[in-house]
């Protein structure tokens, strides 16, 4: 069986079980793992050539408890389940990344961070606890006072910790599936920059910015802000509005489509319609939260060849000349990303957590030479300015990099060596970044 | 006061999926089965996603009495059982094995047509309710790959069909289904056709759509049915050469 990352750009023959609960422990006997629930991190993080192991059979959800909000449910359970369950009732997720199809496992492997990172944290800040399978095949309650230094590597520790098989999470009360969405035109990163400071104290704030716009337009971009609308706000509305109905994208469609000449064209598209869309409405919450999921395999629009991710963090320090530096290559390079999301972020949390106070950048490029090449400048850039990866995107950085940017990575090696967990816990992306 | 299913049998693919199916159209669901706490997390699991009332029995198919056990635990007598108890079992072990072929023998036929007998009795004398049988295509003619379970399968099929004619006009109705391959852990690693296999979700809806419709055998996929019409009909000097 092949398996890919979503971008399908690094293509491996690789055997996928998917066990029963209660075969989960004999699963790891035999050689390094890595456990894989959805495979919607972009590249290789969710692949072993030796055995991956999916969750798809943990998807039951075991508890709820209505006072407090907390769900208890097996890893397998996606964040789109929970918002089909408990949005009737008046629930949502309290971190939600930009697509609801993850897992809990997956949620937490990465610590996924969403438009609220800035006030309220990444995905860890609502995990009460989680089940976590270890190399010995017995199973360890972890949380913030049991087994707490584990608890943390785990979050964000791209499944090297071991397998996650349970999880307690909070949820939040909301009045309605509906936001009040605002999206504000700025002109340039300056005035986008601006912006988030002017809003920090909005619930979600993102930023689509245009990566091909030169000169006196560089980083113009749309600020959107959102806050969950009360039962006044939405009039006669159906409060908790369902799924929106999804299209399938039902082929590859060739790989040279969208190129730089089709971006330039789709970011001055976006950019214009957005400015004549300034101003507040009301959106439901699936075409808030996740525009993309509303095409199904959206990731084969960049064709047989596949796409690659990057993600960076950009310290406050070093954020506006590294943004400019980053914004600057992209343009030069005439390779344009589609989808260039600028979010303001929230303090550092964790032991290999990706997030860090300040900015972070996410583009997605065709995995083309040339675009390889860019990229390959642009970790040059944040490592220029104190910036580090988001490793749910990595496909393709080197050990080098990694390391450079990041001195948490050999605390996570070393970890990993005392604990037993290198030979027990390996990706293929774990052993390209030396991990 | 919601509907309620009673399902014998509990533990198999497909009687989960018929669970989840009843569960999302709001029924109360009866749960039974040998070890029944082997399907906890998964009964706490449709309680909370759907919000019905689930309940878990302990059963065993081949004990006489333990279905008025289960009906002793049960709050009132459900609108509709269905039976999906069975075994599939070696063929090769059987032809050695006389005690494993007679397990495979009383787990589809002798077990399910005694415990169904019983129910039925108590529809009758309420008059309403429907039984629904999950049998199999392996029934309708033995063959050299799987003769015990086919033998057994034909004979809870005859039964069921004896059982309709009993209960015609009473208000009770029996539905007898036939799946065809179904993709599930009882056939892991047999190489299936996909054109001719269904998903326990298939099977399901299926089944639930024909307690709705009052449905007497329903095939899951539909060109069983000629698939089965062609299989009946070849002269058995011609059926007894082939290998299938």
């Amino acid at each position: 069986m092949t398996l890919t990352g979503w971008g399908r750009y690094a293509r491996y023959p690789a055997p996928l079980s998917q066990p029963a609960p209660g075969d989960l422990a004999s699963a790891l006997a035999g050689g390094p793992v890595i456990a894989r629930g959805a495979g919607r991190s972009y590249g290789d993080a969710a692949i072993s050539l030796r055995r991956t192991v999916g969750t798809g059979r943990l998807n039951r959800m075991i508890a709820f408890d209505e006072a407090e909000g907390l769900l208890v449910a097996e890893s397998g359970v996606t964040l789109g389940e929970i918002v089909e369950v408990f949005l009737p009732r008046g629930w949502f997720p309290m971190v939600t990344p930009g697509t609801k199809t993850v897992t809990l496992g997956g949620a937490i492997a990465s610590d996924v961070h969403g438009k609220n990172h800035h006030r309220d944290g990444a995905f860890r800040a609502s995990v009460a606890w989680f089940d976590l399978l270890g190399p010995d095949g017995t199973t360890q309650r972890c949380s913030g006072q049991e087994n707490a230094e584990l608890f943390d590597w785990t979050l964000g520790g791209m499944g090297l910790t071991g397998i996650v098989t349970r999880a307690a999470i909070r949820l939040r009360r909301v009045e309605s599936g509906w936001i009040r969405q605002t999206t504000l035109p700025c002109a340039d990163l300056d005035a986008v920059m601006r912006a988030f400071d002017t809003h920090a104290s909005a619930t979600y704030s993102v930023a689509w910015i245009d990566c091909l716009a030169r000169g006196p337009h560089r980083g113009r971009a749309l600020l959107m802000l959102g806050e969950h609308a009360g039962r006044a706000e939405i009039g006669a509305r159906a409060p908790f509005p369902p799924a929106r109905r999804t299209r399938t994208l039902p082929v590859d469609l060739p790989s040279g489509l969208l190129n730089g000449w089709t971006a330039r064209a789709f970011n001055a598209a976006y950019w214009r319609r957005g400015k004549a869309a300034a101003g507040s409405r009301l959106v439901d919450w699936d075409g808030f939260f996740y525009p993309l999921d509303a095409i199904l395999g959206w990731n084969r629009a960049y064709g047989r060849k596949g796409f690659v991710q990057f993600q960076c963090a950009l310290p406050d320090a070093g954020a506006r000349v590294g943004l400019s530096a980053l914004l600057d290559a992209i343009a030069r390079s005439g390779t344009g990303s589609f989808l260039a999301v600028l979010k303001r972020m929230g303090v550092a949390e964790g032991a290999f957590s990706f997030p860090m106070k300040g900015y972070t950048l996410a583009l997605d490029f065709p995995a083309t030479r040339r675009a390889l090449q860019l990229i390959d400048r642009l970790d040059r850039i944040v490592l220029d300015h104190g910036g580090r990866f988001y490793l749910a995107k990595d496909a393709r950085m080197t050990a080098e990099t990694l390391h450079a940017a990041d001195p948490r990575a050999a605390r996570l090696r070393e970890m990993r060596a005392r604990s037993g967990l290198s030979d027990a816990f390996r990706s293929v992306q774990s052993e390209r970044l030396a991990l | 006061m919601s509907r309620s299913v009673l399902i014998l049998g509990a533990h198999s693919a497909i009687a989960m999926a018929t669970a989840r199916r009843f569960a999302a159209e709001g029924w109360t669901l009866h749960l039974a089965l040998r070890g029944p706490s082997r399907l906890q997390a998964d009964r706490d699991d449709i309680a909370i996603r759907l919000g019905v009332e689930v309940t878990l029995h302990d059963y065993n198919a081949l004990d006489p009495d333990a279905i008025d056990e289960v009906m002793a635990d049960l709050p009132a007598l459900p609108d509709v059982v269905v039976c999906a108890v069975g075994l599939l079992g070696e063929q090769e072990t059987a032809q050695r094995d006389a005690d494993f072929a007679t397990l495979i023998l009383r787990s589809n036929f002798e077990g399910p047509a005694l415990h169904l007998e019983r129910l039925a009795g108590r529809f009758e004398a309420r008059g309403s309710g429907r039984i629904v049988g999950v049998s199999s295509v392996a029934g309708e003619r033995g063959r050299a790959s799987n003769y015990v379970y086919g033998a057994a399968k034909s004979g809870f099929t005859a039964f069921l069909s004896g059982l309709r004619n009993r209960l015609h006009g009473t208000g009770v109705g029996v539905t007898t289904v036939l799946p065809g391959f179904v993709d599930t852990p009882m056939v892991a690693g047999r190489d299936l056709p996909p054109a001719l296999t269904a998903q326990p979700e298939d099977v399901a809806r299926a089944i639930f759509a024909a307690v709705e419709a009052e449905r007497d055998v329903i095939y899951v996929k539909r060109r069983w049915r000629w698939i089965m019409a062609v299989v009946r009909a070849l002269p058995e000097p011609v059926f007894k050469r082939t290998r299938f």
